[in-house]
């Protein structure tokens, strides 16, 4: 048993399906990602792990109790909201202590709590602010302390990074993370940003429309994605897609727009296992190399990101976004050769969208 | 438990409104004249309301200062918002003084106006002793102007108020659009009539149904400044109703008058509480 | 509207500045004429006219307004009804606003199955005629025994508040972000602790525009005051308009204005010292709902 079990929960409010029958296990101490498109589901099911809504069948499970009907404040869980939610008219310390004085703890075991977890986090100096007279890392940080105080069994964090601007975003993650590292709490975290998915998380759940499309290991979720949406949202620039010319499914070799494109023996061993009636091919940006040789293109666009460039080439093919280390020397108008090692090759099939080889 | 917190006043409130709005039906259904009497007996008492002439009076006199009340509050606010808009630099000191008509009780409004109006020694006296010695102004105790005395009274107390929500209207309206008008070449005025004045629609809707609102209610007003006389000249659905339930021992009648009143009442904010209320969450 | 003088010649802010000022008199007049009338004997407001200075600041008026006017047959000025009133305000404001509060707390952080559906119900008894309820209130505060009492009174109004005040803390209350309740809850607070160690704390603005709007309704309430009540009871509007419409045989306009001025005061004095959140109210009121 798992530190958090979530079995068969579905949720519906009126005719609408919000969460279609989710499982997921978490293990003691594991770092899990819900990750998605908004309207996908992850903070109605955040909102259930917390006790803030109910499921409409289904349970879950915190440890060995089932805590399905629970209410919040007897879960033993703590939440970092998307807008931190501190008290207003409450100053930092008081903010921290907030749950523990609902619990009647002490007042020098309080003291003792705010001062461990300011120590924490570095905000000694903040302790006699309002939240008003903070700035957004800050604010951030007090919310995380008010989750740390409270010893919980669980961690809950819902997009908190959203309202952060990209530098401080970068740091605040860091942060999580090495908080992570020493206190070693079971966390579930949302996001809708894929990056955050990929650094923070032990194991990622990507949901869709309600489902979980794939709940594996950052490397899991990369490098075999299930289905063609999970492929193309983790991965920046997204992956290439190719349509597959329907006459040249089923026979020895595929064609896109004409062009054979070569498989490895252990695509067409699983192709033969599963035929498809339509398939695409999908390619990551970073696997395709600008070369001598390979499909010939031109280059369109080029976009230097630093340690980076993304080169987008037109093709026989269709249009393909090449990712180079450094830059290049081609410019834009130039023609250009991409080729690929046909094991970096995704297949998926069209009609059920999941990944064959 | 927020059920439960709820429950006592909000049994009370609806005891109270609801409760009470279904005996007065029942009242002005009934034979009922010093004392209730609960006798049915059908349209009878409002039979007798619309054959009143004292009735029809009212709601003639309802229709004249509802209208002139709304059209005047609405016209003469708008006009203060708009100039006061044009960055002013005493507008604080000028706002309160148009605003603090309505802290005042229309009892005390309806007092002074009726000294200001006295035939006699108020405003005809004093323009006659400028110099214009043929100026009369018996309004107030003359029958077929007396209601007009209610209006500027009414006026008075509440332009500033109509005042006060045009300007937090016309404040609220993005910066961005007027520039873009005064980009494309449009004149100020051009850009109050075509822009912004649009754009107070929902103010205006609102400002109008308060208006109409009080309109409908002005009871102490009349009561203040004319009694409802001189006669019942100036007689409204609210003094009638009084005078019928609490002087002229007709108790079933004042009620049939009270369920009118509810009835236009209902007819114009039902549908706005209804729209309301949907589109907000 | 226009963010830059150029646009203005002297003419057009003269204009506007003749127009304002012009209203500004318009405004002023009335209280000039009540004040200067009040200070005036009866000989000066004759001799001279609504506009003239009084010749002294004469207080004769006030005295009498206070202690020896007559209201009907009582002669013993608006004194009495000015305690009436003060004694019916108080409570019938505290009442009104504190359920209006707790009334909104639950209407805007504690939804439930149909709770939009009763609050339109409840905000229909701030839009509809009193006139309505008059007859059955006095039947039921006379089998209550209230009938001509300050007690009754405040009942009424406390009623009648309930749902303009309920309106304002739940239109307040909703601009209160839910996460601040969620979070609470998370940290095992229940409803009432919520609602004194956070929603109330933040409630400064909209208590203080809620006490002056009550304050104001209840104080110049004149409807109510004239249906429930008799004799001992009868507030400050009341005493007033009896006043003012005594058929007694010299009419002592003077003594009138003191009267009203004396009526008007709590509120007028309200309105200077806190008129901001006065503004706020009346457009918290009505272009909110």
């Amino acid at each position: 048993m798992g530190a958090l079990s979530i079995r068969n929960v579905r949720k519906s409010f009126g005719t609408v399906d919000i969460l279609k029958g989710i499982d997921i296990e978490v293990e003691e101490g594991e770092f899990l990602i819900l990750v998605g498109p908004s309207g996908c589901g992850k903070s109605t099911l955040l909102s259930m792990i917390a006790g803030l809504d109910v499921p409409s069948t289904g349970s879950i499970h915190i440890g060995e109790r089932d805590v399905t009907h629970e209410l919040p404040k007897d879960r033993d869980i703590a939440m970092v909201f998307q807008s931190y939610a501190l008290y207003p008219n409450m100053n930092v310390a008081q903010n921290i202590s907030f749950a523990l004085e609902m619990r009647k703890v002490p007042k020098a075991e309080r003291a003792a709590a705010v001062q461990r977890v300011a120590t924490m986090l570095q905000i000694e100096h903040l302790l006699d602010r309002k939240p008003g007279q903070l700035s957004g890392g800050q604010r951030q940080r007090v919310a995380m302390g008010r989750a740390l105080a409270r010893n919980p069994k669980l961690f809950l964090f819902d997009e908190p990074l959203s309202n952060l601007d990209a530098k401080l975003r970068v740091e605040m993650r860091a942060e999580i993370k090495l908080l992570h590292q020493r206190t070693r709490t079971t966390t579930v975290y949302v996001t809708h940003d894929q990056v955050e998915a990929m650094t923070l998380g032990d194991r990622i759940a990507v949901m869709r429309d309600g489902v979980v499309q794939q709940f594996g290991t950052p490397d899991d979720i990369y490098t075999r994605p299930a289905t063609r949406f999970v492929a193309e949202f983790i991965g920046s620039p997204a992956m290439n897609m190719l349509p597959v010319d329907a006459a040249s499914v089923g026979a020895e070799a595929l064609t896109v727009q004409g062009t054979s494109i070569a498989l490895s023996p252990e695509q067409q061993a699983a192709l033969r296992r599963q035929p498809a009636a339509g398939l695409v091919i999908g390619l990551r940006p970073e696997r395709v190399q600008l070369g001598d040789r390979g499909v010939a293109g031109r280059l369109t666009l080029l976009e230097p990101t630093g340690p980076d460039t993304y080169a987008f080439v037109d093709t026989p093919l269709g249009g393909l976004v090449s990712r180079v280390a450094g830059t290049v020397t081609q410019r834009v108008g130039d023609v250009v050769n991409l080729n690929w090692d046909a094991r970096d090759l995704h297949l998926f099939d069209t009609a059920t969208e999941a990944r064959i080889g | 438990m927020p059920r439960l917190v709820l429950a006592p006043s909000f049994a009370l409130a609806f005891v109270f409104i609801y409760g009470l709005i279904a005996w007065n039906g029942v009242l002005s259904f009934s034979a009922s004249r010093i004392l209730p009497n609960y006798e049915f007996v059908g349209w009878a008492q409002y039979a007798t309301l619309f054959a009143s002439e004292r009735w029809s009076v009212a709601l003639k006199n309802l229709a004249i200062f509802s209208s002139l009340f709304i059209g005047l509050g609405l016209g003469l606010g708008l006009l203060l918002a708009i100039l006061l808009d044009q960055k002013i630099r005493v507008e604080g000191t000028l706002r309160t003084i148009y605003l603090y008509p309505m802290a005042l009780s229309f009892i005390v409004t309806g007092t002074a106006w009726k000294w200001i109006l006295n035939p006699g020694l108020g405003l005809e006296h004093l323009v006659q002793s400028w110099g214009w010695t043929s100026f009369s102004f018996d309004w107030l105790v003359n029958p077929d102007r007396a209601i007009y005395t209610v209006v500027i009274a009414g006026v008075w107390q509440s332009a500033g108020f109509v005042m006060a929500l045009f300007l937090a209207g016309l404040r609220g309206i993005d910066d961005s659009i007027i520039k873009a008008a005064q980009i494309d070449g449009a004149s100020l005025p051009r850009i109050y009539w075509r822009v912004i004045i649009p754009s107070l629609r929902p103010v205006f809707f609102s400002t109008l149904l308060v208006l109409a609102h009080i309109s409908i209610k002005s009871f102490d007003l009349v009561m203040a400044l004319t009694a409802g006389g001189p006669g019942f000249a100036t007689d409204v659905p609210a003094t009638f109703m009084y005078a019928m339930s609490f002087s002229r021992g007709q108790i079933g009648l004042g009620a049939a008058s009270a369920t009118v009143m509810l009835a236009t009442v209902a007819a114009i904010v039902v549908p706005y509480l209804y729209s309301e209320l949907r589109t907000r969450k | 509207m226009i963010r830059d003088r150029r646009s203005m010649t002297l003419w057009h802010r003269f204009a506007i500045w003749s127009v304002l000022l012009l209203f500004a008199a318009f405004f002023l007049l009335p209280l000039y004429v009540m004040v200067a009338t009040s200070l005036k004997d009866m000989a000066e407001v004759r001799d001279g006219n609504l506009l003239s200075l009084p010749g002294s600041l004469n207080f004769a008026a006030w005295h009498k307004a206070w202690s020896q006017a007559c209201t009907g047959t009582d002669c013993g000025g608006l004194q009495p009804f000015f305690w009436n009133s003060t004694l019916m305000v108080v409570p019938a404001v505290l009442i009104s606003t504190a359920l209006g509060a707790v009334n909104g707390y639950v209407f805007s952080k504690w939804k439930f199955a149909y709770s939009e559906l009763m609050f339109g119900m409840m905000l229909f008894g701030a839009f509809m005629p009193l006139q309505v309820v008059l007859l059955p209130m006095s039947q039921v505060l006379g089998w209550f025994n209230l009938a001509d009492s300050i007690w009754g009174l405040v009942i009424v109004h406390v009623l009648v508040g309930l749902a303009t005040t309920t309106l304002f803390f739940r239109n307040y209350y909703v601009s209160l972000p839910d996460e601040l309740v969620r979070a609470a809850m998370l940290d095992g607070a229940g409803f009432w602790r919520i609602f004194w160690r956070i929603v109330l704390p933040l409630s400064a603005p909209i208590l203080v525009v809620t006490l002056i709007w009550q304050f104001t309704q209840i104080w110049n309430d004149f409807l109510f005051g004239v249906v429930f009540s008799a004799g001992d009871a009868k507030p400050i509007t009341v005493g007033l308009n009896n006043m003012a419409n005594t058929s007694s045989s010299v009419k002592e306009y003077n003594v009138d204005m003191a009267a009203a001025m004396i009526a008007a005061l709590p509120t007028l004095a309200i309105y200077v010292l806190a008129g901001k959140h006065f503004v706020r109210g009346l457009t918290a009121g009505a272009v909110k709902g």
